[in-house]
């Protein structure tokens, strides 16, 4: 008798739901994105899940596997081994159906984060870039807004702050801007007050489940940190710049930008 | 202009969720023992005031050498409690650091994923502050603690090299080894920090906009090299100074002799 693997993945929608079992046979080098098709296609027509390349690019088929996010179409049967595997939905958005989950609010919150806003000098000329100057911001343009960060996030994940906290994929994208060499507008206001940097405890989960593994604490939040104390918690500094020891380049506003959605609010 | 979508964000936590069943439990746990018996190995050793010194090794706890006559009740002040503030407070504000505490001494979060534990869980729900406010918000002034650590390594060094001479002369024991080695984790401790990172060129955008910045970024290269390691270093070098004090004083108590080379 062929091999087969136990699965149990969540059925049902926002008015409740539960783990149903299902028994799938094992071919190899599977992955749980193929034991959930093969559910679709000889046992539950119904079942819902969200996908695309299967090839961990699309970061559509976000998911837990046993309680820890993950990509359905990278996370092998084998890893599993002996044990049933338990599929539910990303537990931090809200719940379409089975597996799918709304994560639209990840895009609200991407559109308040204006675009390049490119130096005076730079307008309409194109971009002569060193590699040394894009050396940092390349990682973070590995992201695939799978969203899996954001999920294990515990300040949306447990805390539920979706109101002062960006989360870590916006500070991925935030830190692309901010390093870059030709962006002319000071972001720093924005990640302290309606971006919320200072939620971030540093605790890495979102570093732990990112599966293009971007280092998205030590190289986008902790140095964004960083940045933020320049401006805001080193008087120090704030000294030396004001008797002009210390140049730094100023750029422009954040509310020089017309970007309708981008308000400064300051919760608690 | 970007499309809105509607606003479905849940105003209550879902129900569904699986637990997981590896052993996420294991590195809090691991953590939370290593750094306790170091609080309390510390804290005894900075009250006894006693048996920090055998003649030329001198315990991380206790240097630099401070002379103290205060006396409260009766009691001498012990120089570590005017020394130990600078260490700790480098290290209770370290980013590896504060992600070990939160994680085993407050549970926020525990391991990635794991529910919150129940009283905790209502009591912090949506009311979650971070590093914004008092006390934590204090964790953004780590570079100070940064450059004190940095003067305190030349102490350090200072008397690591002092454990190589015995009564003037050069000469080897097994405890200048150990202060040897205790020095040079501190050293890449204090050196993969990422305030240094930060400031050695991490701040900067345009690192081919001057020669000057041309060089911090290979500066900022090689901190970057030794920051992947932060975290190694951070345990190492307290178990080292852990290490060296204790050596010390099992000398002094006359516990072990110390070994001589030569
Ligand atoms: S490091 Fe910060 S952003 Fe990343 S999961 Fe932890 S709290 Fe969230
Ligand atoms: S940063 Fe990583 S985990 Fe977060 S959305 Fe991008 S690819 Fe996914
Ligand atoms: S299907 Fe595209 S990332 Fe999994
Ligand atoms: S970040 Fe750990 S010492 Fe600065």
């Amino acid at each position: 008798m062929a091999d087969t693997i136990i699965l149990k993945v969540y059925r049902g929608d926002a008015e409740g739901g539960e783990l149903h079992t299902y028994e799938v046979p094992k071919s190899p080098h599977m992955v749980v994105l193929d034991a959930i098709h093969h559910i679709q296609r000889n046992q539950e027509p119904s079942l819902a899940c969200r996908w695309n390349c299967k090839a961990a690019k699309c970061g559509s088929c976000s998911a837990e596997i046993n309680g820890m996010p993950r990509l359905m179409c990278k996370a092998q049967v084998d890893d599993y081994a002996g044990g049933e595997i338990i599929v539910t939905p990303m537990h931090t958005f809200p719940i379409i159906k089975d597996l799918v989950t709304d994560v639209s609010w990840n895009y609200r919150v991407s559109s308040k984060i204006p675009p390049l806003v490119p130096k005076p000098e730079y307008a309409d000329k194109p971009f002569n870039l060193q590699q040394i100057d894009v050396d940092r911001v390349q990682e973070f343009r590995k992201c695939i807004e799978c969203f899996l960060c954001q999920d294990v996030c515990h300040v949306l994940r447990e805390h539920q702050r979706t109101d002062g906290f960006f989360g870590p994929r916006q500070m991925v994208k935030i830190a692309s801007l901010e390093m870059h060499p030709m962006d002319n507008l000071n972001r720093r206001e924005q990640l302290k007050n309606e971006g919320g940097v200072g939620f971030c405890n540093i605790t890495k989960c979102c570093t732990e489940v990112c599966p293009e593994h971007i280092h998205i604490t030590d190289n986008a939040i902790i140095p964004l940190k960083e940045r933020v104390a320049d401006d805001y918690f080193d008087p120090v500094q704030g000294l030396l710049r004001k008797i002009g020891i210390i140049k730094r380049e100023r750029k422009q506003p954040l509310d020089s930008v017309p970007n309708e959605q981008t308000k400064i609010h300051r919760p608690v | 202009m970007a499309i809105q979508a509607q606003k479905t964000t849940p105003d209550k936590p879902q129900p569904q969720r699986a637990t997981r069943k590896d052993n996420w439990w294991l590195s809090p746990l691991v953590f939370a023992l290593v750094f306790g018996f170091f609080a309390v190995w510390a804290t005894f050793r900075a009250f006894q005031n006693n048996y920090y010194e055998v003649g030329n090794y001198l315990s991380p706890f206790y240097a630099p050498t401070i002379q103290l006559s205060w006396k409260i009740m009766g009691f001498n002040i012990s120089p570590a409690l005017l020394i130990l503030p600078f260490p700790l407070s480098f290290r209770m504000t370290c980013y590896y650091y504060r992600k070990a505490l939160y994680r085993s001494f407050a549970a926020d979060p525990v391991a990635c994923a794991v529910k919150e534990p129940e009283p905790l869980y209502k009591l912090r729900w949506k009311k979650y502050t971070g590093e914004r406010v008092f006390p934590f918000v204090a964790m953004n002034f780590h570079r100070y603690a940064f450059y004190a650590a940095a003067l305190f390594m030349i102490m350090l060094w200072i008397d690591a090299i002092k454990a190589f001479f015995f009564e003037g002369r050069l000469g080897m024991g097994i405890g200048s080894l150990i202060f040897l080695v205790n020095v040079l984790l501190l050293t890449l401790y204090t050196f993969s920090c990422h305030s240094w990172r930060h400031l050695i060129g991490g701040g900067q955008d345009c690192y081919s906009c001057s020669a000057m910045n041309k060089t911090r970024y290979g500066l900022w290269a090689k901190v970057s090299f030794l920051n992947e390691r932060h975290g190694n270093w951070a345990m190492a070098s307290l178990i080292s100074v852990l290490v060296t004090d204790i050596y010390v004083y099992l000398l002094a108590t006359k516990v072990i002799t110390d070994i001589r080379f030569f």
